[in-house]
């Protein structure tokens, strides 16, 4: 139903210009929705364009050889490729907001946290500077972090990895965004700080319903997470499916693969399928399907044609010439 | 049969900077461990950042001196030896690091990056050094046609295995493995550590395995040690470990791991606070700031290590 | 399309070949070097120069040392492209065949004093302790003189002359090389791969001369065209304060001393040699800027 979708991403188009002649296409064709409420798991390895994906949303690649080519991003009905700079930076932090994976590299290290925090509330709200500060407070204690008044007026680098990305996540929900994109939230973070952060997640969105784009490589953290999940491989969507229907019934290779080599606690096995090869370099692609030379089951024509993103029952999509198979196949 | 590696009672600080007028502050990176690693075994470190797992590793291969405490390899005392005397072990003692990248040297030659302890430790001629170092490329899955390239030319999983190659030249009898897949994708994760088995089967390899991963550190180990602020809290065979976790940390730790299947349920210890300083110790149990069990005596006293049977060793007042 | 791997061990075909172009690191660094036009522009005035130098005074249309008594302290003119001199010497004969001369100091002192100044950072750096002290604070002793103090300071102890100029300058240059080698020594020895060569067991002298040293090079070639102007300035000042080449030599710095006299009535005896020293001063130092810049890898 249009009314309660948040993000809706269609035919999104990423390249980035590799000197004047050639360019690379990093995002290719993707589309996706996220609903209020909703966490979705965007997952992939490193390349495959999920982040740049969250950047194009975000309208952050001035600072890259990036320029969006195709495609619309619907955020709350407002198409974001069309709105202007200041419109889009009202956007930023009001209506959409995202946290990365160092969260030390994305604090001001020569501004107090508090003098961070106000300043990310006054720029997006009309409060005056006690209110911005109370409600900065009020935040810190928000996502978590003992004694706010005394943190908050810590330097960046004096705060441990978990109370800075609290803080970030601090920073990121101060003006009650209704979309919040998490880029890699927890990689570097150890496990008992990560398990906080994403209960701290959880709670945001079950208590102020946001929605959650949730990048990660890690499978394990997906599962816990994420309602639907994604997944991309060389700048596409391969799979689409809700979450326990990606574990339980895979339906592309590369997913097969992926959840076949990543060790499960408490399974016993002693050592684990692999996808044999590497991730391709993006300007190097063969025709055809990208993922064709790691594929077990590729055929001939995977080499030749590249299989269509088909949209199959219960919600699930699958890039991949098996899943014609399907009797509900339809080409999207 | 004997251990091949004993460590007993070490211990080890850092100088971490100094207040004007204050006296010196230590890092306390590593407060008295003891293990012991059996011949054709994989003995895993496993803990979170600061915990001393790397600095464990460093120290079992004389990259560190302890401050205190024995360390036994292959019946040897190494820890006060000099390099000198050391040098001629090294040859049973190889190490893989966790940086792929930064562990080759960028100006040399993949063959020759791989051939280098055989420069070290053998009296072989050049030629015999290349060609064992491109047999050797190709045990572990590259092509020898690449072995005049530089390192940059290389994925970040080609360059482990070049690394690994590099370790395996001398057919050391130890290797440690300093979180050897930490970087790396996940579909390339599961390929190096099947190779790493695999070379373990063929050349009768002892692992001493350093990793943060618990998923991963089950999968390959025989026996495992629970680290935290610099102590092992918990020592045991890994069926021991997994099935049977006694310490409170290990515990939280394994329900901390997020596992990829949704339909598990989990019965969650979620620890508070964060990871104290290692610099300033907690008094008495290191972990007690964090543990839901802590008590008065866990404030006070540190828990020595108790044997409970079956090689499962548990530092902690509350068993 | 990416190679298989044929190999009895590893029966996954795993792991193919380099996954990136094997693009030689010349060709990369000559590629990035072209789009620098200033510092493509001076080192081809320098090796115009080199040319110069090395051909000597064959190419001059006059002999250097000529006197023509008919044309004293004639301007430019055609048949003297720069004018001559107080003897009637041809300026541009003069200038040409100094640039053996100049060239010829400069580079030699830039290269004793590198070479040592190398040495003596480079193990300070890595050996650290009262050798480290001693080579710092020793430069901070030469480094507390500004330059030409020095020289001349030097050179009044050990008398004038080429020879003595080449050493003096040589001096002075020791000291930025010691400190600039022993820093770039200090950045590297923490590599991870110096970790790892150490862990194999390699002996220090191996570590340094494979892995330490060539990773301080890039440092040590960007300083060395620094200090090559750094040299010309000083040796020509040497020549012009009269400790260095015998006056009648065609030393461009010579040439701006005697020319000192005439600068009321042929101020080209000044104006040229001057303006020869500034040109190959500032091409030095662009050509410097410019190789920093394109051995930097965070710089496009």
């Amino acid at each position: 139903m249009p009314e309660e979708l948040l993000l809706d991403v269609r035919h999104l188009r990423t390249e980035f210009s590799q000197g004047k002649k050639s360019s690379v296409v990093a995002v290719n064709d993707v589309t996706f929705q996220i609903r209020k409420g909703e966490i979705l798991g965007l997952v992939g390895e490193s390349g495959c364009g999920k982040s740049v994906t969250a950047l194009s949303i975000m309208q952050l690649l001035k600072d890259t050889p990036g320029k969006i080519t195709n495609g619309e991003v619907y955020l709350e009905g407002k198409n974001l490729l069309e709105c202007s700079k200041e419109e889009m930076r009202k956007i930023r932090g009001e209506n959409v907001a995202m946290i990365f994976q160092e969260p030390m590299s994305s604090l001001n290290p020569a501004m107090r946290i508090d003098a961070q925090l106000v300043e990310a509330i006054r720029l997006h709200t009309g409060k005056t500077r006690r209110e911005a500060e109370e409600h900065a407070l009020k935040m810190l204690g928000l996502v978590g972090i003992p004694d706010p008044a005394r943190v908050s007026r810590n330097y960046p680098h004096q705060l441990s990895g978990g109370m800075s990305q609290r803080v970030m996540i601090a920073m990121a929900m101060s003006c009650d965004p209704h979309l919040l994109i998490a880029d890699e939230p927890t990689t570097a973070l150890d496990v008992t700080i990560q398990a906080q952060i994403l209960d701290l997640m959880r709670k945001i969105q079950r208590e102020i319903h946001t929605g959650i784009l949730l990048i990660t490589h890690d499978l394990g953290v997906v599962a816990e997470m994420c309602s639907r999940v994604i997944v991309m491989y060389a700048g596409r969507i391969v799979e689409e499916a809700p979450v326990e229907l990606l574990f339980s019934s895979p339906m592309h290779p590369y997913t097969k693969g992926l959840i076949a080599s990543v060790p499960k606690l408490g399974s016993g096995v002693k050592s684990l399928p692999s996808i044999p090869g590497s991730v391709p370099d993006l300007s190097m692609m063969p025709p055809g399907c990208k993922f064709a030379p790691r594929c077990r089951y590729a055929q001939e024509r995977c080499r030749k044609e590249e299989p269509p993103l088909l949209e199959l029952a219960g919600g699930r999509k699958c890039r991949c010439v098996l899943a014609e198979d399907d009797k509900e196949a339809t080409a999207q | 049969m004997n251990p091949l590696v004993q460590v007993k009672n070490v211990s080890k600080t850092f100088p971490a900077g100094q207040k004007l007028f204050g006296e010196k502050s230590v890092v306390h990176a590593v407060n008295r461990i003891s293990f012991e690693i059996m011949p054709g075994e994989t003995f895993s470190i496993v803990g979170e950042s600061g915990c001393g797992k790397s600095t464990t590793a460093r120290l079992v291969n004389h990259l560190l001196t302890p401050d205190s405490g024995e360390i036994w390899f292959d019946g040897k005392e190494i820890s006060s030896m000099s390099e000198n005397e050391m040098r001629p072990l090294r040859k049973d003692m190889q190490m893989i690091f966790q940086d792929p990248n930064g562990s080759l040297n960028p100006r040399m030659r993949v063959e020759d990056s791989v051939a280098e302890p055989l420069l070290v430790h053998t009296g072989l001629s050049a030629g015999e050094r290349l060609k064992r170092a491109r047999e050797l490329l190709e045990i572990v899955g590259l092509s020898a046609k690449h072995a005049r390239r530089y390192p940059h030319e290389f994925s970040g999983g080609q360059r482990q295995r070049i690394g690994i190659a590099r370790a395996l030249t001398v057919r050391p009898k130890l290797i440690i493995a300093d979180e050897p897949v930490s970087s790396l994708d996940v579909s390339i994760q599961a390929q190096v550590l099947n190779l790493m088995q695999r070379l373990q089967d063929e050349f009768q390899l002892t692992y001493l395995f350093i990793s943060h991963d618990l998923s991963v550190v089950e999968m390959i180990s025989d026996r495992i040690a629970v680290m935290y602020l610099g102590c092992i809290v918990e020592t045991a065979p890994k069926a021991e470990l997994y099935g049977n976790p006694r310490h409170p940390y290990t515990k939280a730790l394994l329900s901390a791991v997020p596992v990829p299947d949704p339909e598990a349920k989990k019965e969650r210890v979620i620890l508070q606070g964060d990871i104290p300083s290692a610099i300033h110790l907690p008094e008495g149990c290191l972990f007690h700031t964090r543990c839901p069990l802590c008590t008065d005596v866990c404030r006070r006293q540190h828990p020595e290590p108790r044997d409970l049977g079956n090689g499962h060793i548990v530092a902690c007042h509350h068993i | 399309m990416p190679e298989r791997n044929e190999t009895a061990r590893a029966p996954e075909h795993e792991a193919e070949g380099p996954v990136v172009q094997a693009q030689s690191k010349k060709k990369a660094f000559f590629k990035k070097f072209l789009q620098r036009k200033t510092a493509v522009a001076s080192a081809v005035f320098l090796l115009l120069l080199l040319i110069v130098a090395v051909v000597g005074p064959g190419m001059a249309p006059y002999d250097p040392a000529a006197p023509d008594y008919e044309n004293l302290l004639t301007g430019p003119s055609a048949a003297h492209l720069l004018g001559t001199d107080e003897y009637g010497r041809d300026v541009l004969s003069r200038l040409m065949a100094g640039t053996q001369l100049t060239l010829g100091v400069s580079l030699s002192s830039v290269i004793i004093g590198a070479a040592i100044g190398t040495v003596l950072g480079v193990l300070a750096g890595y050996y650290g302790g009262i050798l480290e002290t001693l080579v710092m604070r020793g430069s901070d002793v030469l480094f507390a003189f500004p330059d030409i103090l020095l020289a001349i300071a030097i050179v009044a102890m050990i008398g004038p002359g080429i020879i003595n100029v080449v050493i003096a300058v040589a001096v002075f240059t020791i000291p930025s090389f010691a400190r600039i080698m022993r820093s770039a020594t200090l950045s590297v020895k923490e590599s991870l791969y110096v970790e790892v060569a150490r862990s194999i067991g390699c002996k220090n002298g191996r570590i340094l001369s494979r892995y330490v040293f060539p990773g301080t090079v890039q440092s040590m070639i960007v300083n060395f065209t620094m200090r090559v102007g750094t040299a010309i300035l000083a040796a020509a000042s040497l020549s012009f304060l009269g400790f260095g080449a015998n006056v009648s030599e065609p030393d461009w710095g010579a040439m701006l001393t005697s020319g000192r006299n005439y600068i009321g009535v042929a101020s080209h005896l000044v104006y040229f040699p001057g303006l020869l020293i500034f040109l190959t001063v500032l091409a030095f130092n662009l050509l410097g800027d410019g190789l920093r810049d394109t051995l930097d890898p965070k710089i496009k």
